[in-house]
């Protein structure tokens, strides 16, 4: 008796989950197959029309004498109508009769059929990608050139923000994790305990004085600039994570090393680094991850310099001048999720590990 | 002639002592003014930005770590660490701690930054409306956005604890986390939207009509609760986070003891409650801390679904405004300090809990 019930609350806990999964699965997966329809389907279809469905279909054409009044009853094949119900359509044993062309007197009969949208294209994603002209097919048919979105140099401009923004607090967090693990100088203590406050503290107090400092050093719309800011930003964080790391390490490797008459300088970079690598995994993937999605370090530093515009921003620019083109928007957003989510499907495992590790960020 | 040998050692430990930082600022700066002013092809442009940032930071260490080494050894081992933690320290100092107390000091002068009003900006973010309505807002944000994502988190976590696609159903829930919320901004700007009189292209408002009822532009016109469609979002993308936390937690209950209470009769939702919620309690603090923190600065969602217009000003918009279209840097530092008093708590508990670890 008590297997039954298991297999019935296991029954209702698997159908709970995979709707709750549905819910969460679903806005990503209108944004990838808007992505890869043509403009003008966007605006006139719900993208889950490219799934079967049931759909009325026009099965043949009833031309009405030219000169029928609309404001009388109208005769279509025997039966009389009013205007009214022939712009809404009426149902008829499973057929609709509809007006196609109200002026021309043309009326569709119509029946539900199984119908599938497979009109598909690369369009969007070299207009959002490319920094030429081309020219896109509007709902009603008129044609009209687009600009391109110019993501492509964004792009790069996000690598080079992000990798070096990465590596940087990563190897100075861990050069000071090492200190603060195995060396003893005075300040150890204070140093730390600094760091430790630091972890939440929300980046928005640092940001009026950084900028003030950054516009007099001339580092605004630098890479150097926002690699420094997102350095400082992710220390405390990568500093902290480092030290749980490191201090774990036993200590006869370091005796034995010294007794070789190994410096600490050989001994971090040819045994700590290499002994690190699972926790530095972690900790890249999140501070990467961070680094590539972040809007606020970038808009703020980088906001005056269009050539070094980084996606995120280039994106909320779209957003603002062409709230209306989905076919761009959903192309460039999946851009600037492909990165990310590859880095997370890939490295799933080093992610969640870092989540578990420490997660709190100013 | 031993004078001689170690005055000239001398000499060339001032030089290298010297040299060194001269050297690395020149090639740094030089660098830098080539990448600033270069026209290179943006793929060209990353490769070389690349290899510098990532180079260039480690050959700092090893050029000041060799200059240390040249040192006598009693020397040596007291400057050594103080080269290690230098680099933290000092952009710590510099990018963090410093800019904190310059935001605490602005925060009592004017707009402009050059009369000293005292207390005026922080009576000024309670009474203004606009600033009232931004930290009403954040409170929503962070009671709704927390709760939800916990609860549901949790509720998640048990359920793939049980269910028979464990794997699948969290890389699903835990997806959103990993993209940015620019892009999340994106896809749900397409599931609220609306075009009034013709087919609803946006799954919400396509889901309503097909339910009978009329079509709405969400994110505008239904305030306040246009508030609640935008959490949405947040709870969209922070569920995962605490789902994979709460999950680690619940499954280090030992089976015993869940085995034991079933034995005793009691059934699943006793169990929950009596067993699970008291021995997960502290990651679930922890977990919940982090996401109020998080909500706290909430500013990217915001900003791409609404800009902070039809009423959904929260603090940290409201800062961005204040500091670039109203240019009140007044105004602006004390909307950041207000944030900063905000996680003060949180900053004390961390304190004490890396006391009571004790690990110094």
């Amino acid at each position: 008796m008590r297997k039954t019930k298991l297999r019935k609350s296991k029954w209702l806990v698997n159908t709970v989950l995979a709707i709750i999964c549905l819910v969460w699965f679903i806005p990503t997966l209108g944004l990838l197959i808007s992505s890869f329809r043509p403009a003008a389907d966007i605006l006139q279809t719900g993208w889950w029309n490219i799934f079967p469905h049931r759909e009325w279909m026009t099965v043949e054409d009833i031309q009405l004498p030219k000169d029928t009044d609309l404001r009388q009853p109208i005769q279509v094949n025997g039966k009389t109508f009013t205007d009214q119900q022939l712009r809404a359509g009426v149902d008829l044993d499973g057929e609709r009769l509809i007006w196609e062309n109200r002026r021309a007197r043309l009326v569709n009969i119509q029946e539900k059929k199984w119908s599938v949208i497979t009109r598909f294209t690369l369009q969007n994603y070299k207009t959002v990608l490319g920094g030429k002209s081309y020219p896109i097919t509007m709902p009603d048919g008129s044609v009209k050139t687009e600009r391109g979105s110019g993501m492509g140099r964004s792009f790069w401009n996000t690598v080079a923000v992000s990798v070096p923004a990465t590596v940087i607090p990563i190897l100075i967090a861990s050069f000071a994790a090492y200190a603060f693990a195995w060396l003893r100088f005075p300040g150890r203590r204070t140093f730390f305990v600094v760091i430790v406050a630091l972890l939440v503290v929300p980046l928005q107090v640092a940001l009026i004085p950084i900028l003030r400092d950054y516009t007099s050093l001339g580092l605004n719309g630098t890479y150097f600039g926002i690699w420094l800011a997102h350095a400082a930003f992710g220390l405390p964080l990568v500093t902290y994570f480092m030290y749980n790391s490191i201090s774990q390490l036993p200590r006869d490797l370091f005796e034995s090393a010294f007794m070789d008459g190994a410096t600490n300088f050989t001994i971090f970079s040819r045994l700590i680094l290499p002994l690190s690598v699972p926790a530095l995994a972690s900790i890249s993937i999140f501070q990467f991850l961070w680094v590539w999605n972040d809007y606020l370090v970038s808009l703020i530093f980088l906001g005056s310099q269009p050539e070094v515009q980084v996606m995120s921003m280039k994106i909320a620019n779209l957003v603002g001048s062409r709230g209306n083109d989905w076919h761009l928007l959903t192309a460039a957003a999946f851009v600037s999720m492909i990165t990310p989510l590859a880095v997370f499907f890939a490295l799933q495992k080093y992610f969640v590990r870092g989540l578990l590790g420490g997660s709190v960020k100013g | 002639m031993e004078m001689q040998t170690s005055k000239s050692r001398g000499t060339r430990l001032w030089l290298i002592s010297i040299l060194v930082p001269v050297v690395n600022i020149a090639i740094h700066w030089l660098i830098f003014l080539f990448l600033r002013d270069s026209s290179l092809p943006p793929v060209m442009n990353a490769v070389v930005a690349v290899l510098w940032g990532a180079l260039g930071i480690y050959s700092i260490y090893y050029s000041f770590n060799w200059a240390v080494e040249q040192y006598p050894d009693r020397w040596k081992r007291r400057i050594l660490p103080y080269v290690f933690i230098g680099p933290a320290v000092i952009l710590l100092g510099w990018l963090l701690v410093l800019p904190t107390l310059r935001t605490l000091y602005l925060s009592f002068f004017n707009a402009d930054s050059t009369q000293f009003v005292g207390l005026a900006n922080f009576a000024a973010v309670f009474t203004d409306r606009l600033l009232l309505t931004a930290l009403r807002n954040n409170l929503l944000w962070v009671v709704f956005g927390t709760i939800a994502c916990v609860g549901l988190g949790l509720l998640i976590a048990i359920l793939a604890d049980r269910s028979s696609f464990e794997k699948l159903a969290k890389g699903i829930i835990f997806m959103p986390m990993a993209i940015s919320f620019v892009a999340a901004g994106v896809i749900w700007k397409f599931i609220y939207y609306y075009q009034p009189e013709q087919q609803q292209i946006g799954l919400l408002n396509a889901i309503v009509v097909a339910f009978g009822g009329e079509p709405q532009a969400w994110i505008s016109m239904v305030q306040p609760w246009n508030n609640l469609f935008l959490i949405a979002i947040l709870i969209w993308m922070q569920t995962g986070f605490a789902m994979v936390i709460l999950s680690a937690a619940i499954k280090g209950v030992p089976e015993s003891m869940l085995e034991a209470a079933r034995v005793d009769g009691a059934n699943e939702v006793t169990i929950f409650f009596k067993i699970m919620i008291p021995s997960i309690s502290g990651t679930l603090l922890s977990v919940t801390t982090t996401i109020v923190v998080f909500t706290l600065k909430i500013f990217d969602v915001v900003m791409i679904m609404t800009g902070g217009q039809y009423d959904t000003e929260v603090v940290a918009t409201q800062f961005y405004r204040q500091l670039f279209m109203y240019q009140n840097a007044g105004y602006g530092s004390t909307l950041a300090i207000v944030l900063l008093i905000a996680v003060i708590p949180v900053i004390l508990v961390n304190l004490r809990q890396f006391r009571r670890e004790g690990g110094f």
